[in-house]
């Protein structure tokens, strides 16, 4: 059995456990090319387990997951390897290597796509392409530093360009403002927006800030301005098209739908993440 | 009963897996060999100056103990044999072991370990390596090539040490001692001098890199992690010398 082609990412009934505690329960959903999912849930409600579950960290207890329409399951992490290479994850605290460069943190999955697939280094495309993503998140003075010299908000940055160095069809972002100020989180929301309206991955991100779901269902990137602007209701190309939620509960995928829906929804639990 | 014995047999499963992964990637591409050389420089070069110190007070000690016993005997001109045997044999490899274990498998898990509660073994994974390849081979080739050594290193400092004794408290001559700590020395001292410190290798980096990728729960559980390295790795190089030392008796 496998999905449709234009499917990106689709859990079938995923269930996981860790110790007798169910992390995920049932889990359904289906992410076609192009579309953009906010996922909601109070801590502990499954959300980062769905990511991991999706880049194949944690292998799920029953179910089936599809990336790219194959069936990677019970995928060896060998071949999980070609998989991820079409990824990009953003995570919760960045997961820079200390011992690495900001520049060196970047290039690191350029390179690696490289090493495995047996080519040699082309220095200087690497170099030209890292400091693309570092401008892109307005960094690019930070290449000769170690991130333990950046703030939180600039490691989350530069986590951010090296998600999206290999420019992956497939962005996944793990809580990219959880402990941050509004204003850096703010931030943090414009760029994953920029890169949304500019590249148009596929993209899941969770969260458990209304705002940040908000900010991406209401508002766009102008690419002739530079701007972020809100996006007029109805018109063609809106991203709110896209751009669709899901309410996570202890384990289980409790709401799916648009921002319309999720404020209509009368469900206690989902109100609290549509103000 | 089987319950109590479920957690540590599937503790030693878990190791095993990663022992074979990570030997098995030492045959296997891609290489990373800057890790190697840069873990050879943290495990051999930086154990260098206290491995020759605890070597020439190892001897030392010996020496000033022995001397005492010898005297009685008359047997001063003996020292050179005893300390070399005694030296190579066990305790230059236990010796330098237990302290690589302390200052090494401790470092390696909370390097591990570290990455692993800052998801940078997650990013690791999820940008396209496989940890065990990047993080645990280079750690076990470096010290495979470094503690045995290390170990040869201490033996011969040892051995001035016992010769500095020997030669000021009785006087003893230079080539007295020397040829005869040299002569008493047979190719089975030799090889079990040096298949020790490898065995001994393996356990630390392996022990080092499995309780730091096991870690779970903050920077609390760095802590335990490391702690739980430097025990494990100590008991098993007992144990171990214990069954090589077997071995190699009865091949004489």
């Amino acid at each position: 059995m496998s999905a449709p082609a234009s499917s990106v990412l689709r859990f079938e009934n995923v269930s996981v456990s860790f110790g007798g505690v169910k992390a995920l329960e049932g889990v359904s959903f289906e992410m076609d090319a192009g579309a953009v999912r906010i996922v909601y849930g109070a801590a502990g409600s499954g959300k980062t387990t769905l990511l991991k579950v999706a880049l194949g960290l944690v292998c799920p207890d029953s179910g089936n997951v599809f990336v790219f329409g194959e069936n990677v399951t019970h995928l060896s992490e060998n071949d999980w390897f070609k998989i991820r290479a079409k990824m990009g994850i953003l995570f919760q605290e960045g997961g820079l290597f200390d011992s690495m460069t900001i520049a060196e943190n970047v290039a690191y999955p350029l390179l690696n796509q490289q090493v495995s697939a047996g080519r040699a280094s082309e220095n200087g495309q690497v170099g030209e392409r890292v400091r693309e993503a570092l401008r892109f998140v307005e960094l690019e003075s930070t290449l000769e530093k170690f991130p333990s010299e950046l703030s939180g908000g600039m490691r989350r940055r530069v986590g951010i360009a090296r998600a999206i160095v290999t420019e992956p069809p497939l962005l996944l972002y793990d809580s990219p403002t959880a402990g941050l100020d509004p204003i850096t989180a703010n931030t943090i929301i414009n760029l994953i927006l920029k890169e949304r309206d500019l590249r148009h991955a596929t993209s899941m991100m969770v969260t458990h800030r209304f705002q940040d779901g908000h900010l991406l269902a209401n508002f766009r990137y102008n690419p002739d301005s530079g701007q972020i602007e809100r996006v007029v209701r109805n018109s063609n190309g809106g991203s709110q098209v896209t751009t669709k939620f899901f309410v996570m509960h202890e384990g289980r995928l409790v709401f799916e739908g648009t921002q319309q829906e999720l404020k209509a929804s009368r469900d206690a639990y989902v109100q609290k993440f549509a103000k | 009963m089987l319950d109590i014995l479920k957690a540590p047999v599937e503790t030693f499963q878990d190791f095993v897996v990663l022992s074979g992964r990570a030997i098995g990637n030492a045959f296997r591409s891609p290489h990373y060999f800057d890790d190697i050389v840069l873990q050879s420089d943290a495990i051999g070069v930086g154990s260098l100056l206290i491995v020759l110190f605890i070597g020439l007070f190892s001897g030392l000690v010996m020496g000033l103990q022995l001397s005492r016993t010898l005297a009685t005997y008359g047997a001063t001109a003996e020292m050179g044999q005893l300390v070399s045997v005694v030296l190579v044999r066990e305790l230059g490899p236990v010796l330098v072991a237990l302290l690589v274990a302390g200052r090494n498998a401790s470092g390696i898990a909370s390097e591990l370990g570290s990455m692993k509660v800052t998801e940078q073994i997650d990013a690791m994974r999820a940008l396209g390596t496989d940890p065990t390849q990047k993080l645990v081979t280079p750690r076990l080739i470096a010290m495979a090539v470094t503690l045995p050594l290390l170990t040869i290193l201490a033996d011969f400092i040892g051995l001035i040490g016992g010769y500095l004794i020997g030669r000021y408290r009785f006087g003893l001559p230079f080539s007295q001692y020397w040829t005869s700590a040299w002569q008493i020395l047979q190719y089975n001292d030799v090889v079990q001098g040096l298949v020790k410190p490898f065995a001994f290798a393996v356990i630390i980096s392996l022990v080092g890199c499995f309780y730091g990728i096991r870690t779970s729960g903050g920077t609390e559980g760095v802590g335990r992690s490391t702690t739980k390295a430097v025990v494990v790795s100590s008991i098993w190089i007992f144990v171990v010398d214990f069954f090589l030392g077997e071995i190699f008796v009865n091949l004489t």
